[in-house]
């Protein structure tokens, strides 16, 4: 398999957990980036997210393994507990440092390694959440010039993730619900 | 010297630091994730308000940064019984194979500021293991080590240590094992008794000693695969004959050569067995 070229970033938090299943559940068969969530979970209960989806989608999601290749039409998971971070040679590796936002996995970690090594080959998306993790992020992100697409705050479930995110950064997109599915139904 | 904002870093200048320290110090940067590592110095840099030119100043010329530097640089979240149920593995995969050795030596490499090490010491202790046991403690940052021997940690600290140490299975209280007063605890000096705190750096040092157990958590996954490697035949030649060696849940010998000398005992916790 190939090492991916491009990828799309997700990070939700509270709320974003159904929204995300149905962006996946809307994937085409094939496309070409590598998809890579963060979704702030509670290490202390095991949820079995990347399982569900693997069965419902019939393709392989899984947890992102540290040094493990980021590869072409990859859909990987932040293990709960650990950042999850995008190295140069387009492989992960994780770290237990200290929490950011009071989260680990960290939404910004991921963003701001992955801008660093994709560059503008990037697509990061913001999802509801119910603290401030994504905004530094996506601050990195569009300095490498990337694309940032922030789910609008009237349809999050818990606007303040999004809505930080928007009064912090300019040229951040808004999107509604329906055009983040038609994004990951038209990914190629 | 002081900024009023500090400069990111880029990956070139991250090599040029790693080439630099390399040159001016016992310190080997080489095989350390780069992500993670130039993550750890932007955070240096914040803190300091510095830029690249005054970092690479103060490395050379300002007595005493470079050890601060590593101590900043290596990550040191740890908490007791992180990941009950590994313990609670050591309990019924480990010790009663460890009970068959008449002497024990156990090497908690990365050790961080000691909360895994009097963890393993409780769980030998109620494994009546304790007293044929010694236990090294090693760690690259000095500065941890010095809260390591102190055996002294935030009373905060323990709402979650004991949830910890509860889900463990265990059938006493850990409140058993240390005196609170004021607002720290203490570890009580019979779980202090048979260890040892000293420096060893992973990267570039040797064998010392030859152990029945090895754990090592959370540590490789700061390491390229070529570093751990080099750490994973360290610890093969640190372990005596059918000796325990114990990995992060997110840490695997999987991805090495060497696994073929090595018996999987837990496949969820990395738990293996030294066999040839």
């Amino acid at each position: 398999m190939e090492k991916a070229n491009e990828v799309v970033l997700v990070g939700g938090s509270a709320g974003s957990y159904t929204l995300i299943t149905d962006m996946m559940a809307a994937l085409p068969e094939t496309f070409s980036p590598a998809i890579i969530i963060v979704i702030h979970r509670n290490p202390r209960f095991t949820t079995k997210i990347e399982d569900t989806l693997s069965t419902r989608l019939q393709k392989e999601v899984v947890q992102a393994a540290d040094k493990a290749a980021i590869l072409k039409g990859g859909i990987y998971f932040a293990a709960p507990g650990y950042h999850l971070l995008v190295e140069p040679d387009k492989t992960f590796s994780l770290d237990i440092s200290e929490r950011i936002h009071f989260s680990r996995p960290s939404i910004d970690v991921l963003f701001e390694t992955a801008a660093d090594v994709f560059l503008d080959r990037c697509t990061a998306f913001l999802l509801s959440g119910a603290n401030q993790d994504g905004t530094d992020g996506i601050r990195q992100l569009q300095r490498m010039g990337a694309k940032v697409i922030v789910q609008s705050p009237t349809e999050a479930s818990i606007s303040t993730m999004p809505k930080h995110a928007i009064e912090a950064s300019e040229r951040v997109d808004i999107y509604s619900n329906r055009q983040i599915l038609s994004y990951f139904r038209n990914l190629k | 010297m002081a900024k009023l904002t500090s400069s990111h870093i880029s990956f070139q200048e991250l090599e040029d630091i790693i080439e630099l320290l390399g040159k001016v110090s016992g310190f080997n940067l080489v095989g350390y994730s780069k992500s993670s590592l130039k993550r750890r110095v932007q955070r240096v840099l914040d803190l300091e308000r510095m830029d690249i030119v005054d970092l690479k100043n103060a490395i050379v010329n300002v007595e005493g940064f470079r050890t601060y530097l590593m101590n900043e640089i290596t990550v040191n979240v740890t908490e007791m019984f992180r990941d009950p149920f590994y313990y609670a593995a050591l309990r019924t995969d480990v010790f009663p194979y460890l009970e068959t050795f008449p002497r024990l030596k156990f090497w908690s490499a990365g050790c961080s500021s000691g909360e895994e090490v009097y963890s393993l010491a409780i769980m030998l202790t109620e494994a009546r293991l304790y007293n044929r046991s010694f236990i090294y403690g090693t760690d690259v940052n000095s500065h941890v080590l010095e809260v390591a021997k102190k055996a002294i940690y935030p009373l905060k600290n323990f709402k979650l240590y004991t949830e910890n140490y509860n889900a463990t299975g265990s059938f006493r209280s850990l409140s058993d094992y240390y005196t609170a007063m004021y607002d720290a605890a203490i570890i009580h000096a019979d779980i202090r008794k048979n260890m040892l705190f000293s420096q060893h750096n992973l990267a570039t040092d040797y064998v010392f000693n030859e152990f029945q157990f090895i754990s090592c958590r959370n540590v490789l996954i700061y390491f390229d695969l070529e570093l751990q490697n080099r750490i994973f035949h360290l610890f093969y030649e640190s372990l005596s004959e059918f000796g325990f060696l114990c990995l992060g849940t997110k840490e695997t010998l999987f991805n090495h050569e060497i696994m073929a000398k090595f018996k999987v005992i837990n496949k969820k916790f990395n738990i293996y067995q030294k066999i040839k």
